[in-house]
């Protein structure tokens, strides 16, 4: 182990051979996502390589300005996102349920891993904490997003459902028990079923980037388990903020059904 | 027991003024679209009104806690929703909606009964006939023993002889236990053999309240 091999330019360009043979295949076989595959490399290229001056940038000069101002765009980005992939009508008021529960629920978790699992100093040192916010606030967009779509589907579908319960008297937090429950399931599962397969199936990503700089594994495992344990809890809180305060918005006062032709 | 005045919904029902009695068994009755379920979703408070007023024993509907006015006026819809799970399960979930407590098999049997429904309590509700599923909901409703029954169509998936049986055993229960009954009906025999009082609903106005 002495240190990383330095990836050389052509070295770099030959790793795009995957795209071209990529690209092949959809042409041969008629798929027309050419436009897309082209587009996602070039940004995902201009993306991370701006990424990481910027990240440069921030490493030689330390300020916690950076720093927030860092983590307020990843938030900004993170929110806008699970507005665009869910694919069903959100309202306002939901819209703002999710950006609360996102910013509640990653921030406490981000604040608690890095001041007391990890416990860096400065609070702000922009080496440990953007990184690890961006695993943290990255997966519990994922977790979101997947609540967001089955709350809002199940509110839909089932609405039968929920009405007839509301008829019988059920307060709105009843009538809705069985979607909200399934909609923090599915929002967790994910992160739930990537921990078994993790370390057999796979190698997480911050622990191969850790090894591969020189770290040694047992500390890139001490890590990935520490930081795992912190995307479970900070997707978990996120997700439960969100389903207890996101059902409440399909009701009104007088704990009527807000239907799609109201919003 | 309720009066309606000036009340309006949308372009669906223009009431004047109408007043619904107390311990009598009224019927509902119009074509298809004349607004008669919108009335009922209005005194169940599902829906509220765009203008008029309501009062639900001299009380302003508006003012009282829906939740628990729906325990105490309790609506089944026309297409019941059955839920996943046995009859008895089916029958206690409305005393678990509302929050109130269980009761023995012995008076599930007795709803059961009334609802003429001669079926095993740990039967799968799920694979019921549409007409024994509507009669297990009714079963449901009438378990909860709420002042006022408000049912939509509850005959719908019946024949023409059980439903004069299960109207028959529904009234009867009304009248010996002091409850409201306001039953929307197309059946305008069931409405002549049963009501007390008959309403008239024809494209959201009442043309006709009378007693029979």
């Amino acid at each position: 182990m002495d240190g990383v091999i330095d990836l050389k330019l052509w070295q770099m360009a030959a790793a795009y051979i995957f795209v071209v043979i990529l690209l092949l295949i959809v042409r041969i076989r008629g798929i027309s996502r050419e436009k897309e595959i082209l587009i996602s490399s070039i940004r995902m290229t201009i993306q991370l390589i701006l990424t990481g001056y910027i990240l440069v940038y921030l490493f030689d000069n330390i300020n916690p300005v950076y720093t927030i101002i860092v983590i307020g765009l990843m938030e900004t980005f993170a929110i806008y996102n699970i507005f665009k992939r869910t694919k069903t009508i959100i309202s306002n008021s939901l819209k703002k349920i999710i950006a609360f529960s996102m910013l509640v629920g990653t921030l406490f978790s981000l604040i608690y891993f890095l001041l007391v699992v990890i416990n860096i100093s400065p609070w702000y040192d922009p080496r440990y904490f953007i990184p690890i916010a961006g695993m943290i606030i990255g997966n519990s967009m994922t977790g979101i997003s997947l609540g967001v779509t089955r709350l809002v589907d199940g509110m839909y579908s089932q609405k039968h459902l929920v009405e007839s319960a509301l008829m019988l008297g059920a307060t709105p937090k009843i009538a809705t028990k069985e979607i909200v429950d399934n909609a923090f399931d599915s929002a967790i599962l994910p992160t739930i079923n990537s921990m078994v397969g993790m370390g057999i199936v796979f190698l997480p990503g911050m622990m191969t980037g850790q090894i591969l700089s020189g770290t040694s594994p047992v500390t890139a495992i001490e890590y990935q388990i520490a930081i795992m344990l912190g995307i479970l809890g900070s997707v978990a809180l996120t997700v439960i903020l969100f389903v207890q305060l996101g059902y409440k918005t399909f009701f009104n006062e007088q704990t009527q059904l807000i239907t799609n032709d109201d919003k | 027991m309720f009066i309606l005045k000036e009340v309006k919904y949308k372009d669906i029902l223009d009431i004047k003024e109408l007043s619904i009695k107390k311990n009598k068994v009224t019927c509902i009755v119009g074509q298809s679209g004349s607004g008669k379920t919108t009335l009922i979703k209005l005194l169940n408070k599902l829906i509220s009104l765009d203008s008029g007023e309501i009062l639900y024993n001299d009380q302003f509907l508006h003012d009282l806690d829906s939740i628990q006015l729906r325990r105490n006026v309790v609506m089944l819809p026309q297409s019941p929703a059955i839920f996943p799970g046995s009859i008895k399960e089916n029958l206690l979930i409305g005393l678990k909606f509302s929050q109130r407590p269980l009761v023995s098999d012995d008076k599930l049997q007795d709803v059961l009964n009334v609802v003429k429904l001669n079926k095993s309590l740990d039967e799968n509700a799920e694979k019921l006939s549409g007409g024994e599923k509507q009669r297990l909901a009714l079963g449901r409703v009438v378990l909860m023993e709420p002042e006022v029954l408000l049912l939509d169509e509850p005959s719908s998936s019946l024949d023409e002889d059980t439903e004069h049986i299960i109207i028959e055993s529904l009234v009867n229960y009304t009248k010996n236990n002091n409850k409201t009954l306001i039953m929307v009906t197309h059946s305008k025999k069931v409405a002549d053999q049963f009501a007390d009082e008959v309403i008239e609903i024809k494209n959201g106005i009442v043309v006709n309240q009378e007693e029979v």
